[in-house]
């Protein structure tokens, strides 16, 4: 635990809207497996194949002696993944009730809520953006010459878990935050519209960037995987780095910082 | 610093209980689902402003790599429809009522002879999967400067011969609608072919609506009647569509 002095780092801005785009993440991704599990498979390309092959994951039950069998296809490669991908439950499902919203299926109900937190993350996203130019905050973001060449030192600080808590993000924070908002965030809004036959109209040339509706849906999820990645690697920092400390300063603002920093 | 705990465990409480938290929204009439739904007038507003009457992309020959898969209904069991499908449609009629000056009666042979538009697209399925077909038929707006809509008219509802589902009052006919500005869309046909031969009766036969820049299930099968109305409040439970009254979206440009 740090014994230094108390700082203010986040503005309420950036508290706010860190809370906002925490909730809508959680409702889109929970959503987001519920439109999946309608059309449980991943396609390169334009269309999805059906007299021929082009999916490179596939979730699908078999009955195997009269037993339910749930089968997750990777790239031509079959596991049995029964219990949790396929079949859960003794029921044919590509994703858990317990892993999506609503918990039963109902693709309608998921892609309302799905858009609704689609619109709030979007909204949120533009004000953060515009206000974070503003006020200096998109600057604390980016890497500077300096934070780049102490990457090897904080690289092994962090495989230490010696955590430095200052006033300013350390590098490997800003490259995390900054590649979840300017690239994970980006990359989901851009390949979501990729995907609705409405704005394809109105902007051809992305399809064109993803090679196609169907390359862009898997682009979507497998966006939604590495943000899940970074959500385990911050839960697990703010755990590392002390709880309370890390907690106060997303909720009040303020953080305590190390006592001989500079 | 209990109030934190607090914050934490119901934080948790809610994350493992994420499969049921909103199970309330399913339900159409709960003010959870009505918030949830406000997203559609947004979605709509904000497509219409960004497209205007641009084209949905088209594709070339070479991209049609497999058949039109089919969903929904694929073989209409109407003794109307049966009796029709046996004698290759010849005594098929498209009527175009309601809000119009000159209702219309038109047979195949009256569509066909009408000048037609042929487009290689890409139908997007609700449930996530697209499939590249072409599609030949003639322009809706051509149908509808023929029957003269009044000014009151709004919408085109599509009636057609398949029912999904049977209920109480009998069998549940499917329905859509679209407004006057995707109606008149140059890419809005009805289609009576489809890759190069006649249309068949798992897509849509023997006439079909093709809504290019909205989901699958906005393109109608098996239509026989065209309603201009001024209002949806009256057809099905009122939300415009077979599958709007189920929950989906009327506007389904996305």
């Amino acid at each position: 635990m740090p014994h230094g002095p108390l700082v203010y780092r986040q503005r309420l801005l950036t508290r706010i809207t860190h809370w906002v785009w925490a909730v809508s993440l959680f409702f889109l991704l929970l959503t987001g497996l519920q439109i999946f599990n309608a059309f449980p498979s991943l396609h390169i390309g334009a269309e999805s194949g059906f007299d021929y092959d082009n999916a490179i994951l596939k979730i699908a039950a078999r009955e195997v002696d009269g037993e339910l069998q749930g089968v997750t296809q990777v790239f031509g490669t079959s596991f049995d993944t029964t219990g949790v991908l396929g079949v859960s439950n003794g029921e044919a499902r590509a994703f858990p009730a317990a892993l999506t919203i609503p918990s039963t299926t109902s693709l309608a109900t998921g892609r309302v809520i799905h858009f609704f937190f689609a619109w709030v993350l979007v909204i949120t996203l533009v004000v953060w953006l515009v206000a974070s130019a503003l006020n200096g905050h998109l600057r604390q973001l980016v890497p500077t010459w300096a934070d780049l060449r102490a990457l090897p030192r904080d690289l092994a600080d962090h495989a230490r878990l010696r955590f430095h808590h200052t006033r300013d993000y350390g590098v490997l924070q800003k490259l995390a935050y900054a590649s979840v908002l300017f690239v994970a965030l980006p990359l989901m809004i851009l390949t979501g519209l990729s995907m609705s036959p409405g704005f394809n109209a109105a902007a051809p040339w992305l399809l064109d960037l993803f090679q196609g509706r169907q390359t862009a849906r898997t682009v979507h999820f497998l966006t939604m995987l590495a943000l899940i990645g970074f959500f385990a690697v911050h839960v697990a920092m703010i755990l590392l780095a002390g709880p309370l400390n890390e907690m106060r300063s997303i909720l009040t603002g303020w953080y305590r910082t190390d006592e001989h920093d500079d | 610093m209990i109030d934190r705990r607090k914050l934490l465990l119901g934080g948790a409480a809610l994350a493992l209980s994420g499969c049921k938290i909103l199970d309330s929204a399913r339900d159409r009439d709960s003010a959870l689902r009505r918030l949830f739904a406000s997203h559609e007038g947004l979605t709509q507003s904000a497509q219409r402003a960004l497209i205007g009457d641009r084209l949905a992309p088209e594709f070339t020959e070479g991209d049609i790599r497999q058949g039109q898969r089919p969903n929904g209904s694929t073989d209409p069991v109407s003794a109307s429809y049966r009796r029709m499908a046996e004698t290759g449609f010849q005594d098929y009629r498209l009527t175009v009522a309601g809000l119009v000056d000159q209702p219309q009666s038109l047979s195949l042979a009256d569509l066909t002879a009408l000048p037609s538009r042929t487009q290689i697209t890409r139908h997007d399925c609700v449930e996530g999967w697209s499939c590249i077909a072409k599609w030949q038929g003639v322009p809706l707006g051509t149908v509808l400067t023929l029957a003269q809509p009044k000014l009151t008219a709004r919408y085109a509802v599509f009636h057609c011969y398949d029912a999904i589902e049977r209920g109480l009052a009998g069998e549940v006919f499917y329905y859509e609608s679209i407004d006057l500005i995707d109606a008149y869309h140059a890419q809005t046909i009805l289609a009576y072919a489809m890759n190069g031969a006649a249309l068949p009766v798992a897509n849509g036969a023997p006439l079909r609506l093709r809504v290019e820049r909205q989901l699958g299930y906005k393109m109608a099968k098996y239509v026989h009647t065209i309603e201009l109305t001024d209002s949806l409040a009256a057809l099905g439970q009122g939300h415009g569509s077979y599958w709007a009254d189920r929950g989906y979206e009327w506007y389904a440009g996305i």
